[in-house]
């Protein structure tokens, strides 16, 4: 074996499912699909009224790396707008090598994916999700 | 006499390379095979000693060139045990199925029907669905059995004197199940309907008799029969393919070109618009030479004791499933599963850092991925120069992502 992508927090992040579920409507929802590989990400959020996130769940059926970044993303979501959720998309991009520069916690923990292309967009997936519902 | 499978492993180059100090477990063949001296050493000699385009040119090159196009359509004729005239080069499987959708099903008129079934290819559907929406045609999908067959005793239940064609997979991609053709061209007789099959899966393993099988289409793909890339091959009934319009315009494909009114060649060049690709082709016709020279019922024992051994390791494994034919009865050595708790994908990644290579996901089957409410599973899809190794290599990642990852 020579793989280090499974790393402990990889998959901790996965298996922590920190905001997996639904919220009760109303909020806004958005899915997205990774069409080479199917992997589904749905994100339900709800904002304040200054368009901060309030509250953040999603539901992921996809892989480990998709439900870590998922749930990566739901830990640091709440107070955040949409400016604040593009700049964790930066640091994400930058863990996997998309961006040049140092990412901060908790998606430096998605570092080991910057040698394996196939997989990067299953990091950023939820993003992608979570931009369409932000609108 | 015991199939040499050590001598079959020899003659493919790839399977002796070392990749990150690894050596190549090879699983994924029913996405493309790999390639044996045989076809690489054809294509080489096109290359360096016939490289022309073929049909018009005159000088030594190009007649070279076209006699080994030429002998190309023979090998894969004798392949699948027809005329030469009778079999189309296009650019793949999907391109073949295309075609026929396009071209045949430029035949059809509104209210006729096709019937599909639930495993097939998105090849086999989507081309349909775009016929569909061109011409008002109505589809018909047979469902799927819990081990993964097409359920052909729902077959005659969706057969309407409209029905004008039957596609199906000879052997599903994802699940393995070799189709009974007997059944489904008996069925397709009862109401003077066509049967096309895609042979993508089942090629690689092995001559087809195309005549015995009473069909009117077959296709199949040569990157997946240890042929190159960018080539496929349709052959059709002479008859059907002398009724066929074009599918593509342009040259070679013509009789006479006026603006007023331009004529078609016959087939097969009717179907074979512009510069084919000429170096694949003749390395599939390598392919075909390559695979007739097998011996067939050594490599067929062979690669179902890999599936044997294969499940038998997977049924070891706490929260694994096959999602397919559970006997080696009417199966192909594509095999397909399931290990709770952990996403095919990465299985796969984690089998890929064991070097074993197989494909993870929805296998181009989504409409099959819902039968069954899954998000993919993780495909093994074996080939003659496997070995025990490649499945043991397998199976240890196997228990690896079991219980590293869950």
């Amino acid at each position: 074996m020579n793989d280090q992508l499974y790393q402990d927090r990889i998959v901790a992040l996965a298996k922590a499912r920190t905001g997996a579920g639904k919220l009760a409507p109303p909020a806004k929802s958005a899915r997205r699909d990774n069409p080479l590989c199917g992997d589904r990400v749905t994100i339900d959020v709800r904002l304040g009224d200054d368009g901060r996130i309030t509250e953040i769940a999603h539901q992921v059926r996809g892989c480990l790396l998709c439900q870590a970044s998922a749930s990566a993303l739901a830990s640091v979501a709440v107070g955040r707008d949409k400016a604040g959720i593009a700049a964790l998309r930066h640091d994400a991009e930058r863990a996997i090598g998309r961006e040049p520069g140092e990412a901060a916690e908790p998606f430096a923990a998605f570092a080991p994916v910057k040698s394996h292309k196939s997989r990067q967009d299953c990091v950023l997936l939820p993003f992608e999700a979570l931009g369409e519902a932000l609108g | 006499m015991k199939l040499d499978v050590a001598g079959i492993r020899r003659q493919f180059p790839i399977l002796s390379a070392v990749i990150d100090g690894q050596p190549v477990h090879y699983l994924d063949n029913g996405a493309s095979a790999q390639t044996p001296d045989a076809v690489l050493d054809a294509v080489r000699t096109y290359e360096t000693t016939g490289r022309a385009n073929v049909l018009r040119g005159v000088h030594r090159l190009a007649e070279r060139a076209t006699e080994a196009y030429e002998k190309a359509r023979e090998e894969v004729a004798a392949f699948l045990g027809v005329m030469p005239m009778e079999v189309v080069f296009t650019g793949g499987c999907t391109a073949a199925i295309n075609l026929v959708a396009y071209s045949h099903g430029s035949l059809l008129k509104p209210g006729d029907r096709i019937i599909l079934s639930e495993l097939e290819h998105h090849s086999n559907i989507v081309p349909w669905q775009l016929l569909r929406a061109r011409s008002g045609i109505e589809i018909d999908v047979i469902p799927v059995t819990l081990d993964g067959r097409i359920d052909l005793e729902v077959l005659p239940r969706l057969l309407s004197p409209r029905t004008r064609l039957i596609s199906l997979a000879h052997v599903s991609n994802v699940t393995g199940a070799l189709l009974d053709v007997r059944a489904v061209v008996a069925a397709a007789k009862s109401v003077g309907a066509r049967v096309m099959l895609d042979g993508a899966q089942y090629a690689p393993h092995g001559p087809v008799d195309v005549p015995g099988l009473g069909i009117d289409f077959y296709v199949f793909a040569g990157h997946k029969a240890y042929g190159p890339n960018g080539i496929g091959v349709l052959w059709a009934r002479p008859e059907l393919l002398e009724a066929m319009p074009p599918f593509h315009g342009g040259g070679s494909m013509i009789g006479r070109v006026t603006f007023a009114e331009t004529t078609w060649a016959p087939p097969p060049r009717r179907f074979e618009a512009g510069t084919p690709p000429i170096g694949p082709a003749i390395g599939l016709g390598a392919a075909c030479a390559w695979m007739r020279r097998l011996d067939w019922p050594g490599v067929h024992a062979h690669e179902m004791a890999l599936v044997q051994r294969l499940m038998d390791g997977l049924q070891e494994i706490d929260g694994t499933h096959i999602l397919g034919p559970a006997s080696l009865q009417n199966r192909y050595p594509v095999v397909s599963f399931m290990l709770d708790g952990v996403h095919p994908h990465d299985v796969a990644q984690t089998l890929d850092s064991f070097g074993v290579a197989v494909r993870a996901g929805h296998h181009c089957a989504q409409p099959l991925m819902d039968r069954f409410d899954l998000d993919g599973t993780t495909r093994v899809s074996m080939a003659p120069y496997n070995d025990n190794s490649d499945i043991d290599a397998l199976l240890t990642g196997v228990k690896h992502a079991a219980r590293t990852l869950r």
